[in-house]
């Protein structure tokens, strides 16, 4: 398959980033916000609403994830135009400020002072302009590797390792050769491979920011809270059901997903925007399917492929999520959930690589305009990740 | 049908492989295949193994590392016999 002039149809945005789908995203600065958000949703169709847990009383490093998140979900060149709305202007102006920086249409709204129904009355009055302005663009052609696609896995067994996360790593090293942006993360599901991830990066410094972000994982995070050894989190009750069962076996499959020879040019804080250009990206991220997904769409990636083994059925609201599997049982049983079915490589009927050109396949006609099943199935998991407990 | 491979196994190196094929049961001469060189073997399975789980290709201690991917995955902790069920209650992670 040539790869290097496929092209699609998708959104240039107006800072020539490539979206693929056009929402106009009504976001919760905080939670007490998501109430006014999901009226306005209701009210001006061809909206939607990005309700969520957090953003008050938060702090230090904590907050400035909180920002990057919302900043970056409304950046994302999915979104077309946003509205914000929050308890107070302060920080729903900073919001607003940042994704204003992208160039696209975008509006603040706050509801102290002026109550719930005043505020949604004047959001949906905004939201139905940026609804004709959305809905009167259209699609151009634009080169497949700048639809920026990330990877996670999920509810993995056995077959993740022998074929779904390989096929995405066929992907990775067919298109980030030709200019695509990738990211993948999970940095405690990387726990007994972190070897080998260490030394898939592009240089040795790269490699040691990734030792170094691993390490203080394992340490602040897992070291710092367990209660027992995690043998009833990591590997999940699924993934011991599906036959994985230690975490060294579970990061092995999952370390497929970066292909046999793409090596990755930086390491991520979570949700930021990778600016080292184009190539491969590690994201510092918890291994939970919602948190990672949100934070990689929050960095600007616009299309996932996600392999699952016993079957996740993870989506995001604004990023599609193309999942695939390998497991002949979940492909029977959970078909609707399943986008590309690669259960044809444990049978030997598939090559991985004929596997790659069907999800870059999937990847393409996605980008089109294709729903994927989780969009059709309504799957919407938009969950902020959260560093520690709020002032 | 005949050549869809009942166990597939990662590297030559592993001592175990993974069932590919539902309702696996005891006594099955199965075809096992090396995916990193397409090479075939046969081994017969002891229990009924389901689909995903892993079989021992050969004899392991309590004390050995057990290797899948030609990597330490974890280590026995029961006796387990050439074409056993390997899993949670012979096998444990090194880590946490």
């Amino acid at each position: 398959m040539d790869l290097s002039n496929r092209t699609v149809w998708a959104y240039r945005r107006e800072n020539g980033r490539v979206g693929v789908r056009n929402h106009v995203a009504i976001l919760p600065l905080d939670d007490i916000s998501n109430a006014a958000c999901e009226a306005v949703a209701a009210h001006i169709q061809g909206t939607i609403a990005l309700p969520h847990a957090y953003g008050r009383l938060q702090f230090g490093e904590d907050l400035e994830l909180h920002f990057r998140t919302m900043i970056g979900t409304g950046a994302n060149p999915n979104v077309a135009a946003c509205i914000v709305i929050g308890i107070e202007p302060a920080w729903t102006e900073r919001v607003v400020e940042g994704i204003a920086k992208t160039g696209k249409p975008v509006a603040g709204f706050w509801i102290e002072g002026n109550g719930d129904i005043a505020t949604v009355a004047a959001a949906s009055r905004k939201a139905k302009e940026f609804v004709h302005l959305a809905s009167e663009q259209v699609r151009v052609e634009c080169p497949l590797t700048d639809v920026w696609v990330a990877a996670k896995c999920g509810e993995s067994d056995t077959t993740t390792g022998l074929a779904s996360c390989p096929t995405v790593g066929n992907l990775y090293d067919k298109l980030v050769p030709l200019g695509l942006y990738g990211c993948f993360g999970e940095t405690s599901e990387l726990t007994g491979a972190e070897h080998l991830a260490a030394a898939r990066a592009a240089t040795p410094e790269i490699g040691e920011k990734f030792m170094r972000t691993w390490s203080a994982y394992q340490r602040d995070v897992i070291e710092a809270h367990k209660t027992s050894d995690l043998s009833d989190s990591q590997p999940t009750k699924g993934n011991i059901a599906g036959g994985l069962t230690t975490i060294e076996e579970k990061a092995l499959g999952n370390l497929e997903k970066i292909g046999k020879k793409t090596r990755y040019i930086d390491v991520l804080e979570p949700a930021e925007p990778p600016l080292r250009g184009r190539g491969l990206y590690f994201m510092d991220t918890s291994s939970a399917a919602a948190e990672c997904c949100t934070l990689q769409a929050a960095a600007g990636y616009v299309v996932h492929v996600f392999p699952t083994g016993q079957g996740n059925v993870i989506g995001n609201p604004i990023m599609p999520v193309i999942k695939l599997s390998g497991n002949p049982r979940t492909v029977r049983v959970m078909s609707e959930h399943i986008d590309v079915d690669v259960s044809g490589v444990v049978r030997r009927e598939l090559t991985i690589d004929q596997a790659g050109d069907r999800l870059i396949d999937c990847v393409a006609r996605t980008a089109n305009g294709r729903f994927t099943c989780a969009e059709a199935l309504g799957h919407r998991e938009f969950v902020m990740t959260k560093l520690y407990r709020s002032a | 049908m005949a050549n869809i491979p009942h166990l597939l196994i990662h590297d030559r190196r592993d001592n175990v492989g993974v069932v590919v094929v539902e309702g696996l049961t005891a006594g099955t001469d199965m075809l096992c295949v090396v995916t990193e060189d397409d090479s075939e073997r046969r081994a017969t399975c002891n229990q009924d193994v389901p689909i995903g789980h892993k079989i021992a290709l050969r004899d392991l201690a309590a004390g050995d590392t057990v290797v899948k991917y030609g990597e330490d995955i974890g280590r026995v902790t029961a006796p387990i016999r050439k074409g056993d069920h390997v899993h949670t209650h012979n096998l444990k992670t090194k880590r946490w």
